[in-house]
């Protein structure tokens, strides 16, 4: 595992902390995403779009209808400073079907123009088992090597990037999503943004993770931390 | 006395009484639609409250619901239950009294609602959820008076709000509802009297006898205060002493870990083993029920307590009240003063206590102006539309409603006697809707127009979700906490989840009184095991902090300006000396500003004497100005007469910082983002029904499914930034925890008169802010930096670092 001083730009979304896993030189960067420059390859995680329109069905309480834009928004930012050749959604793109299928038609426009021109990748998530209504490839796990893009880290695996737990550590009091690393795999923050986060120390990501393990910080610099300690 | 039924008259005669006058005169005007009370406690004034009721029903032919009583407090209910039901017996009298509380069973409330009694003794909280049955016309027909004691404390909350917005409800069913208030002693009788009677009732107001002037003095100790903190340790041997000298002392604090922590020290130095208890908000009920029977028993030699004895509850003997720290408004002080001597005619005797020097002077100020009879208070604020929000729902909850009729009704709730029906239409808008400028929702509304133009639920179903989140206290998030291995036992009582998250295994603190070592959370419980202990680790959780009033700010300032000080003790008078020779002392008129380096950073101390909300309003704006220039600030901490800002550069231009204009451009830009704000959208978001607190099953087990309310306030403010919650939000925001009107008032008031002292050291009166606790990080640059450094000392300590090269 290396890392180096990312210098791509010295704030902004797209900065980012370097970093090899299983001989891929990858960069986490600041706004959540992982960015893989040798594949022009762009990995988001745990979206949840239509998170407001599930909860309004199932309790009744309107929350604000604006994380599908804000989300997406942030995306594309990320996408026309980027220009990757690849997308890929590591699951969990949709906060569930029906959410999916109603996605208003502005967001689907502000999708498929993203989509437009691109290999566009959804791997499916516990919330979104089923591929969306839209173009792109729908896989259950995506393989190429040296990386495996599956939606929940698996046991015993080298290579893998994967998101689904929403991992969140912090610095002095400040806690923030976080990516968390090992020399076997990376776990993605959640990119979508009405999501909670779940501590780096709980026992269901301390059971994945090697004792030895970082936290990087997303925020306007990323922050490599070491989870225990 | 001729209109006082027989039995009742005997009652007194037997026992050598006769009533007060007031309480004749109470019932003289029982026919009044509306009529204020201002009594002492200990002046009988619940028995004058009820003397009408009981004259009522003494013939024995009302059948039903008489007398609706509503007190803030359960256990005020229970004990007025237990203080009427004895005389009632006694005079013989055929009248059925019962309470009913959130500690009242399912099945007993179930009855009450077939079957009411005569006189059912209740809390807002509990009043609002009678009100959301359908059958609640049933319950409440026949209801002749309501009576609402406490209601000054009410009037100042958002629960007094929910409380008469459910009396306008009430009066619609029956029109001749009358109601009374009881209150202690106001400021501004007139504005309470228009907040009690239905707009636009007239309200008679009557002023019981005040009886003597109290005796209040400074308690005085061989050991100076500390300079700061609020323990009051250095004075537990002369409290020791006056518990001695007394039959029962009532011992209040501001904030609950103060009131720990000194329960604590007392018991140390208990070497006579007085029986004393400790009573806070944060206990668990059954040891607090515990305390307050063996109050009643006459078993305690002293309670050591916060506000949840503040309220007019009749513990029997107390014949001391001591304060420990200062009390902030004089008004409540005088409150609390009056808990002593329960006998009409007797002055009560009081104690203040300052906790720490600043505080001798506040304490000096506090007691002057209660001698002198000059109450604080401020204007009492537009009815709050979060809880409108509420009432609409709850409304909804037990049928159709016409949304004319509704306004109608809401608007003879004196608060809300000047709401334009654009802003009513907005509140059910939000209820229907959720109001959002996109309009996503309009498929599965939450409330529905009916045919025939009412209003309804879509899903009866979700009456359950509004019952369960009903009601305007919030408390923060807590946890229960619990002695490991006694998975059913008694929870000792509940702390701050923020609280909970900062503790380590093998961390101590206190609670109910004992020092208890934190082992580990279990599902949402907090497992400790005793410990012995001397000091306890940790010990912060949060109770009320209040802010000092205006003309009690303005006394101090006064008083610091003095000649020599011959009122004040020695120790704080030299204090006070030695701060005129390092700096100078903050006058009238003018703003002082100290700046000096201190511990590797640069300090700027503003003395404002805006209070503690205006202070840190005040810390928030100038350290975003600091940010604009520079000068890379950390942090700051807010008393109620100064904030202490530290950060990485010196301040040389404080003229520069503290311009009004900038600091209102401040408000509207950086306050949006800070955390008073999020806070106040919380609690605004919560009781208008956006964010629910319980929900049906189990509890948010605060993993990934929860996130925080912070991202729907930035998601609001960033896509729907004129969203009544946010307006409302706002609003409060720049009365309350902001306070924004008392920094404009401290900027009126001293102009462009700032004198600025730039000192090689700290001065004897910034110091004590230094030890104080609440200091509040900048997320600026600063801490970007301080954050990069820290993780790179922790990849170093922890190998990593070389790991990834």
């Amino acid at each position: 595992m290396r890392a180096t001083a990312q210098d791509m730009l010295p704030h902004g979304p797209t900065t980012g902390f370097d970093f090899t896993l299983s001989g891929a030189r990858l960069c986490a960067l600041g706004a959540g995403a992982l960015w893989w420059p040798a594949q022009r390859t762009l990995v988001v995680s745990d979206l949840h779009l239509g998170k407001s329109d599930r909860v309004s069905r199932r309790t009744g309480v309107f929350l604000p209808p604006y994380e599908t834009r804000d989300t997406l928004d942030r995306l594309q930012a990320l996408i026309n400073d980027l220009n990757p050749q690849s997308v890929i959604c590591l699951g969990d793109t949709f906060d569930d079907d029906t959410a999916a299928r109603n996605l208003p038609q502005a967001d689907r426009t502000k999708l498929q123009g993203m989509m437009q021109g691109r290999r566009w990748i959804w791997v499916e998530g516990n919330h979104d088992p089923s591929p969306p209504a839209l173009a792109g490839e729908a896989l259950a796990e995506f393989n190429t090597p040296p990386l495996t893009f599956r939606h929940v880290a698996a046991q015993g695996t080298t290579g893998e990037i994967s998101g689904h737990y929403h991992p969140k550590a912090s610095l002095r009091g400040q806690s923030r999503p976080a990516f968390l690393l090992d020399r076997n795999r990376l776990i993605l923050p959640a990119f979508g943004t009405y999501t909670g986060g779940l501590r780096c120390t709980d026992p269901a990501l301390t059971s994945v993770m090697e004792h030895n393990a970082l936290a990087i910080l997303t925020g306007p610099v990323p922050l490599p931390r070491p989870v225990n300690g | 006395m001729e209109c006082l039924p027989p039995q009742i008259l005997r009652w007194f005669s037997d026992r050598g009484w006769s009533p007060h006058p007031h309480q004749m005169e109470m019932l003289a005007r029982r026919n009044a639609p509306a009529t204020l009370l201002i009594a002492p406690t200990g002046g009988g004034k619940t028995m004058a409250g009820f003397l009408p009721t009981l004259a009522e029903l003494a013939e024995g032919t009302h059948e039903g619901l008489h007398t609706l009583y509503i007190s803030p407090l359960k256990a005020l209910a229970a004990d007025i239950k237990r203080n009427l039901t004895q005389p009632v017996t006694e005079m013989g009298l055929p009248i059925r009294i019962e309470d009913r509380t959130g500690d009242t069973s399912a099945a007993r409330k179930r009855r009450q609602r077939a079957d009411p009694p005569h006189i059912l003794l209740t809390t807002p909280e509990s009043l609002a959820l009678l009100i959301s049955y359908d059958n609640s016309d049933h319950i409440f027909r026949g209801l002749q008076r309501v009576i609402v004691d406490e209601v000054h404390a009410l009037a100042e909350s958002k629960r007094g709000d929910q409380l008469m917005l459910a009396l306008s409800r009430l009066q619609a069913i029956c029109p001749g509802l009358r109601r009374v208030g009881l209150s202690a002693t106001v400021d501004d009788p007139d504005a309470l009297a228009r907040r009690l009677a239905r707009h636009p009732d007239p309200c008679e107001i009557l002023q019981a006898d005040p009886g003597p002037a109290p005796d209040i003095t400074m308690l005085e100790t061989s050991a100076a205060p500390p300079w700061a903190g609020g323990g009051a340790a250095y004075a537990i041997p002369a409290v020791l002493d006056q518990l001695r000298r007394h039959r029962t002392t009532l011992i209040f604090h501001n904030t609950r870990a103060q009131a720990e922590i000194f329960f604590h020290n007392l018991w140390l130095a208990n070497d006579d083993a007085l029986p004393i208890a400790i009573h806070h908000g944060s206990l668990d009920r059954t040891q607090r029920e515990r305390v307050e029977a063996a109050m009643v028993r006459g078993d305690l030699r002293a309670v050591v307590c916060t506000g949840s004895l503040d309220l007019g509850i009749d513990w029997g003997d107390v014949d001391l009240v001591i304060q420990i720290g200062a009390p902030k408004n004089v008004k409540r002080l005088v409150q609390r003063i009056g808990r002593a001597n329960h006998r009409y005619n007797a002055p009560s005797k009081a104690l203040l206590v300052p906790a720490n020097r600043f505080e001798v002077i506040e304490c000096l100020a506090a007691l002057e102006a209660a001698r002198q009879g000059e109450l604080d208070g401020a204007p009492l604020p537009p009815g709050p539309r979060d809880v409108l929000c509420q009432h609409i729902l709850i409304t909804a909850c037990a049928g159709p409603f016409s949304s004319d009729a509704l306004y109608g009704e809401v608007t003879t709730v004196g608060a809300y006697s000047d709401l334009p029906r654009c802003e009513f239409d907005a509140c059910l808008e939000f209820c229907a809707t959720g109001g959002y400028a996109l309009r996503v929702y309009d498929q599965w509304q939450r409330l529905v127009q009916r045919p025939d133009g009412r209003w309804q639920l879509r899903d009866p179903r979700a009456t359950l979700r509004i019952r369960m989140n009903l009601g305007t206290i919030q408390d923060t998030d807590t946890l229960k906490v619990r002695l490991k291995r006694s998975r059913g036992g008694k929870p000792l009582g509940e702390i701050e989840e923020g609280f909970a998250a900062t503790l380590s295994p093998g961390d101590t603190f206190l609670i109910a009184g004992q020092i208890v070592r934190f082992e580990g959370l279990r599902e949402m419980t907090v497992e400790v095991t005793r410990n012995a202990a001397r000091k306890p680790k940790v010990a912060t959780f949060n109770g009320t902090k209040f802010a000092t009033s205006t003309q009690l700010s303005a006394r101090i300032l006064a008083l610091l300006n003095q000649q020599g000080w011959p009122d004040l003790p020695q120790h704080t008078a030299d204090w006070l000396t030695l701060q005129t020779q390092v700096s100078q002392m903050p006058r009238p008129g003018r703003l002082l500003v100290e700046s000096f380096p201190h511990d590797g950073r640069e300090h700027t101390c503003v003395y404002g004497f805006a209070g503690r909300n205006a202070q840190q309003t005040l810390g928030l704006l100038l350290t975003k100005r600091m940010e604009d220039l520079n000068l890379a600030p950390l942090g700051f901490v807010a008393t109620d007469y100064a904030t202490l800002i530290w950060g990485m550069e010196p301040t040389t231009d404080p003229k520069a910082l503290l311009s009004l204009i900038t600091l209102r451009r401040g408000l509207d830009g950086w306050l949006a983002e800070n955390a008073v704000m999020k806070r106040t959208f919380r609690t605004v978001a919560t009781i208008a029904g956006l964010i629910e607190r319980n929900t049906p099953g189990q509890r948010k087990s605060g993993r990934q499914a929860s996130f925080s309310s912070d991202i729907l306030y930035d998601t609001l403010r960033k896509y729907d930034p004129d969203h009544l919650l946010l307006r409302i939000t706002r609003e409060e925001a720049q009365r309350g925890l902001v306070d924004f009107a008392r920094i404009e008032e401290m900027m009126a008031r001293v102009g462009d008169r700032v004198d600025h002292c730039q000192l090689a050291r700290i001065s004897p009166l910034a110091a004590p802010l230094l030890l104080e606790v609440g200091k509040v990080p900048i997320k600026g640059a600063g801490v970007e930096r301080l954050m990069a450094r820290e993780a790179e000392k922790l990849m170093q300590t922890s190998g990593l670092a070389s790991l990834t090269q």
